[in-house]
C-alpha cells in the first residue's frame, strides 16, 4: 500500500498524493505499491477503451505484464488514433545538449507553463519519467532525428529556453504512435490482447460503487456488446471537437468520458482549452476541419502583420502582397511584446496575440482572421535546403491545402482549437472518482494546468500509458484477485445495454429536419464566439441559455438515416453530437465560475492590459464537478492547489 | 464547379454492388475531395436517402483511414497524397469522375467505399515489431544510429498503412507495405536481433491473408501517398531469401 498521503481529503476528492518532497512522492509510491503475482495477473481482466499514445502503451504494458486485456477502438485500426497527428515532438529531461536542462526544470516549466493551475505531483512524475520515454521508444525503433555522430538529435520548442524536445521530421506523433501499436500488436499476436475495432464505449458498466465494464457498439453490425474488466481504462483523447472546427480528427469525440461522467466520475476543469496559434485561417463553412502547422516552424518562422491598417487592408484585397511591406512598417508583435521568448512564446500567449492584432484591424486574409509566418530570414541564414529539410513535409501540405509555396511567401496563419487540458478528474493513481475507472493521456485533466506547452502531450500520454498505469492499475487490482469475473447477465450490464440502445432508438425515430452536422455547427458556432479565446461573464451566460435550447432542439428535430442493425456512421456521429452539447453546456458552467484569467482561459474581466490576471488567492483549486441530472446544475468540488516547489508568480515571458 | 459522380454503392459485403449516378453543383475548389462529398452526403440525407460510407478520420493525410479509388487512381489524380489531401481544383468543370473502394481479396467491403484492412493489423502481429517489454530499453544514446540509415529508416517509416498500394496493384499485392516495414527495422540496429524471424513471419502472414505476389510492376510505388520507395522490396526480397537460408 502506498504510503500515507499528506493530503487530507478535501470536499470530498482525495487526490492521493504521496507524503515526503515533490522529487521523492513517485519513488516512495513505487516503492510501497501492492504487487499481484503472476499466477493472479493472469485472472485478471482489464478493459482499455482508445488505442492513441496512452491506450496502446497501456494496453501493451499490462498485457506484457501478464494481466489479459481487451482493447477497443472506433478506427478501423489501432494504428489510426489522432496521436499519429502530433508533427513537432516530445519533451524528456535527458539534457543531452547540456544546456542545463533537468527534471527540476522540466517539472518547473511545465508547472509555470500550465499556468500555475496544475498538480505539482502529478507534473514531477512526469519530468522524470520522460526520460525513461525516449529510452522505451528508441529501443522499439522509433526513427528519431540523429546527428552526424549517429546520437540523437533535439530542438527546442515552444515555452522552453532549453533543446528538450526530441523529433521524427514533422511526424513524430506517428512514430510514437507506430511504436506503440507494434507493441500492442505483438501482445495481440501473443494472445495476451483482444483487440476489438470498429468498436465505441457506450456505457461503463458499474456495479457497487465499481467499474465492472463496459457497454462497447460494434459499429459493423450495429450490436451492443457486454464486456466484464476488473478495471476500465479510458484513453478516449480530449473533447475539441465540441468547437465543431478543430484540428482533432472527425472522429475524435468526448462519449467514452461524457459516459463515465455521468455515472459518476467528476469532470476536471472542462473550460480549459488549448487554441493553437499556428493553423491555416478557416477559408469557407463547407470547412469540415483545420490543420494545424507544427508549432516547430516558430524555431525559424518570424510572426507578423503590418504596422498599420492600411497595409492590411491592402493585403486583404489583394492590391499588396507581404513581399511590398518594407521591414520597417512590419510588427514583429511577439518579438515586441515578449523580447526574452519571442516567436517561441507560449501557445496562449501566441494565440491571444494574434487575436488582438486582428481584432484591431490588422489581419491579413480576406476574413481578416489571419497573420504571418515569415520563413524569409530562416532561408537566408541557412539556405533553402536545411529549412526544408528541417520541417520535412510541413511546406509541402502547406502549399496543397492552400496553393501557395511558404518558401516565396510568408504563410498564412491563425489559431484553431487544438487540445483540451480539462477531462475526467483524477487522483494521483490516474483513477477517477469512480473505483476502477481511470482516465489517461489527453482525456483526463492532470499535468498541464489551465495551458499545455508544445512537445507535452506525447510525453503524457506516453507516461500514462507505459510508465503510470501498469503500477497504479496494479495497486488497485492487489485487491481484486479474489473478484471473480460477473456475469454479463447481471442487472447492471442488462439495464446498461439496454439504456444504450434505447437512446439509439430514439435518436432514429425523431425524424425532424436538421442533420446532425447543422447542429454540430451550430454547437461550434457558439462554443467558438461565446466560450473561445476570450470569455466574459455576459456572453457565458447567453451561451447557457442557447445550449440548452440547441438541446431541446437537437431531440426533436434531428434527422438521422438509416437503421439501427447495420453500419450508420450517421447515428454514432448524432450520439457523440448529442454529449458534445451537453458537455459544452458544462464547459460554460466552468468557464463563468472562474473569475479570473488563466492560461488558455481568458476572461475580459479580468486582465492587466491584455495579459492575464490570475486570482491565486480564490481560483487556485482544480473545478470537479460532479453530474447531477440533464436538468440540474452541476455540483462543484474544489480540490486546492499547493505550490511548495514552484513559486507562484505572474507567468512573464516577457 | 459541378460534377457527374458515379459512386459504388454495396449495402454490406455479402450484397450486390453497382455504380450510382449523382449529379452535384456548387463546389468550390478549394473544397477538398471528402468536403466535396460531405456536401452530397447532407443533401442525400435530408432527401431521406441512404448517405455515402467511406472511411475518414484525421483529414490531413496521416492517420491512413481514407480510401477512395478515383477514376481509376487509388486516391485519386493528385501525386503523393491521400484522398483527405486532393483538392477539388484538381479537377475541371463538369468532370465525369468515378469512386470506387480499394478492390482487393484480402481488403472485404464493409459498406459502400469503407473496407476492412485487419489483415495489414494481422501482418504486423505477425513480426513487425521489436520485442522490448516496457522498461527494458537502455539508455537511448547508447546506441549510435549512422545519420544516412535513420533517415532511410524514416523514409519506410512514412508508411501510413493505407493499402493505396495494395488497391493500385493488379495483383493485388502488399509488398510495399510489407517491405517498408521490414526494412525500417533492418537498417536499425534495434531490427538485428529479429532480422530473420521477421522477414519469414511476416511474409507468411502477407500470403496467408490472399494478397498477391509481385510482378514489379511499380503501380503502389507511383500511387503511394507517402512516396515509399520501390528499392524497399529489393530489401525485402533479399532479406527474405537471406532468411531462407539462414533458416535452413
Amino acid at each position: 500500500m502506498a504510503e500515507e498521503s499528506n493530503q487530507t481529503i478535501t470536499d470530498g476528492l482525495n487526490s492521493k498524493i504521496p507524503g515526503g518532497p515533490v522529487g521523492d512522492k513517485w519513488t516512495t509510491y513505487k516503492r510501497n505499491v501492492k504487487l499481484v503475482n503472476p499466477a493472479n495477473k493472469r485472472k485478471i481482466e482489464v478493459i482499455v477503451v482508445g488505442t492513441g499514445l496512452a491506450g496502446a502503451s497501456a494496453a501493451a504494458s499490462l498485457a506484457e505484464l501478464g494481466y489479459k486485456v481487451k482493447a477497443f477502438c472506433f478506427q478501423d485500426s489501432p494504428r489510426r488514433a489522432h496521436s499519429i497527428a502530433a508533427q513537432g515532438g516530445i519533451n524528456s529531461a535527458k539534457n543531452y545538449k547540456n544546456d542545463g536542462d533537468s527534471v527540476f526544470r522540466l517539472f518547473y516549466d511545465t508547472v509555470k507553463g500550465g499556468d500555475f493551475r496544475a498538480r505539482e505531483a502529478n507534473v514531477h512524475r512526469l519530468a522524470e519519467v520522460s526520460v525513461n520515454i525516449i529510452d522505451q521508444c528508441v529501443a522499439q525503433g522509433v526513427p528519431f532525428a540523429r546527428e552526424y555522430g549517429g546520437l540523437l538529435d533535439n530542438r527546442s520548442f515552444g515555452g522552453a529556453q532549453v533543446s528538450r524536445t526530441f523529433y521524427a521530421r514533422g511526424q513524430t506523433g506517428q512514430q510514437l504512435l507506430l511504436g506503440a501499436y507494434q507493441a500492442l500488436e505483438r501482445q495481440i499476436g501473443l494472445g495476451n490482447v483482444e483487440m476489438f475495432t470498429r468498436h465505441e464505449m457506450a456505457e461503463v458498466v458499474t456495479i457497487d460503487g465499481k467499474a465492472r465494464g463496459i457497454i462497447a457498439k460494434n459499429l459493423i453490425t450495429g450490436a451492443f456488446e457486454k464486456h466484464f474488466g476488473h478495471a476500465v481504462l479510458l484513453a478516449t483523447g480530449g473533447y475539441g471537437n465540441v468547437f465543431f472546427l478543430s484540428t482533432n480528427a472527425m472522429g475524435s469525440n468526448v462519449t467514452a468520458a461524457w459516459k463515465a461522467h455521468k455515472k459518476g466520475a467528476f469532470f476536471g476543469n472542462p473550460c480549459y482549452t488549448q487554441i493553437h496559434p499556428t493553423c491555416i485561417p478557416v477559408s469557407g463553412d463547407y470547412q469540415s476541419k483545420l490543420t494545424l502547422m507544427s508549432e516547430s516552424l516558430r524555431n525559424d518562422g518570424r510572426v507578423w502583420v503590418p504596422k498599420t491598417k492600411e497595409d492590411a487592408k491592402a493585403i486583404r484585397e489583394g492590391k499588396k502582397r507581404a513581399e511590398d511591406i518594407k521591414e520597417e512598417d512590419r510588427d514583429y508583435y511577439l518579438e515586441r511584446k515578449y523580447p526574452s521568448y519571442g516567436n517561441l512564446s507560449p501557445r496562449d500567449i501566441a494565440s491571444r496575440a494574434a487575436k488582438e492584432a486582428c481584432d484591431d484591424g490588422r489581419g491579413i486574409v480576406a476574413s481578416g482572421f489571419g497573420v504571418f509566418l515569415d520563413f524569409a530570414d530562416a532561408i537566408k541564414r541557412l539556405g533553402v535546403d536545411v529549412v526544408k529539410a528541417r520541417y520535412g513535409e510541413l511546406f509541402p501540405m502547406y502549399q496543397n491545402i492552400t496553393n501557395e509555396d511558404p518558401l516565396k511567401t510568408p504563410m498564412k496563419i491563425y489559431p484553431a482549437v487544438h487540445y483540451t487540458m480539462g477531462g475526467l478528474w483524477v487522483d494521483y493513481e490516474l483513477q477517477t472518482s469512480v473505483q476502477g475507472l481511470y482516465a489517461l493521456g489527453e482525456a483526463n485533466f492532470s499535468d498541464h494546468g489551465a495551458n499545455r506547452l508544445g512537445a507535452s502531450a506525447l510525453m503524457q500520454g506516453l507516461a500514462d500509458g507505459y510508465f503510470v498505469a501498469p503500477y497504479t492499475v496494479g495497486n488497485y487490482l492487489a485487491g481484486e484477485i479474489f473478484t471473480k469475473a460477473i456475469d454479463l447477465n447481471h442487472p447492471a450490464f442488462v439495464e446498461a445495454e439496454k439504456s444504450a440502445s434505447d437512446r439509439q432508438k430514439t435518436l432514429l425515430g425523431i425524424k425532424g429536419k436538421r442533420s446532425v452536422d447543422d447542429f454540430h455547427k451550430a454547437l461550434g458556432h457558439i462554443m467558438w464566439e461565446y466560450c473561445g479565446m476570450a470569455r466574459s461573464a455576459e456572453g457565458l451566460t447567453k451561451a447557457r441559455k442557447l445550449l440548452q435550447d440547441l438541446r431541446k432542439e437537437f431531440w426533436s428535430d434531428v434527422l438521422v438515416p438509416g437503421g439501427l442493425n447495420e453500419f450508420n456512421p450517421e447515428l454514432d456521429k448524432a450520439g457523440r453530437v448529442a454529449d458534445f452539447i451537453e458537455l459544452g453546456e458544462l464547459m460554460v458552467v466552468d468557464a463563468l465560475n472562474r473569475n479570473e484569467s488563466c492560461g488558455g482561459h481568458f476572461r475580459v474581466e479580468y486582465q492587466d492590459e491584455g495579459e492575464a490576471k490570475r486570482d491565486d488567492e480564490n481560483y487556485a483549486y482544480v473545478a470537479a464537478w460532479e453530474f447531477k441530472g440533464m436538468d440540474a446544475d452541476p455540483q462543484l468540488h474544489k480540490e486546492p492547489l499547493q505550490f511548495d516547489n514552484v513559486k507562484l508568480a505572474v507567468r512573464s515571458y516577457k | 464547379m459541378k460534377f457527374k459522380l458515379k459512386v459504388w454503392r454495396q449495402a454490406n459485403q455479402n450484397a450486390q454492388g453497382k455504380l450510382v449516378d449523382y449529379d452535384i453543383d456548387g463546389i468550390n475548389a478549394d473544397m477538398s475531395f471528402l468536403e466535396m462529398v460531405d456536401v452530397l452526403n447532407d443533401k442525400l440525407i435530408k432527401k431521406g436517402e441512404d448517405p455515402i460510407a467511406f472511411d475518414h478520420d484525421c483529414r490531413e493525410g496521416i492517420c491512413g483511414m481514407c480510401s477512395m479509388y478515383i477514376s481509376g487512381r487509388a486516391h485519386g489524380p493528385q501525386h503523393a497524397a491521400t484522398t483527405c489531401q486532393l483538392y477539388m481544383r484538381k479537377f475541371k468543370d463538369g468532370d465525369t469522375i468515378y469512386v470506387e473502394p480499394w478492390r482487393a481479396r484480402a481488403f472485404p467491403i464493409v459498406k459502400d467505399l469503407a473496407v476492412d484492412r485487419g489483415a495489414f493489423d494481422r501482418i504486423i502481429a505477425a513480426g513487425g515489431f521489436v520485442s522490448v517489454n516496457t522498461g527494458q530499453a537502455q539508455d537511448a544514446n547508447n546506441l549510435p544510429v549512422e545519420k544516412a540509415f535513420a533517415e532511410k529508416a524514416m523514409d519506410a517509416a512514412a508508411c501510413i498503412g493505407c493499402g493505396a498500394c495494395v488497391a493500385a496493384c493488379k495483383n493485388a499485392s502488399a509488398m510495399l507495405f510489407v517491405s517498408a516495414k521490414v526494412s525500417q527495422m533492418a537498417l536499425l540496429p534495434q531490427g538485428q536481433p529479429e532480422r530473420t524471424r521477421r522477414a519469414l513471419a511476416m511474409v507468411a502472414q502477407m500470403d496467408a491473408e490472399g494478397f498477391g505476389n509481385c510482378t514489379n510492376t511499380g503501380a503502389c510505388e507511383a500511387e503511394c501517398p507517402k512516396e515509399i520507395s520501390l528499392t524497399n522490396i529489393a530489401r525485402l526480397n533479399r532479406e527474405y531469401i537471406n532468411a531462407s537460408v539462414i533458416a535452413e
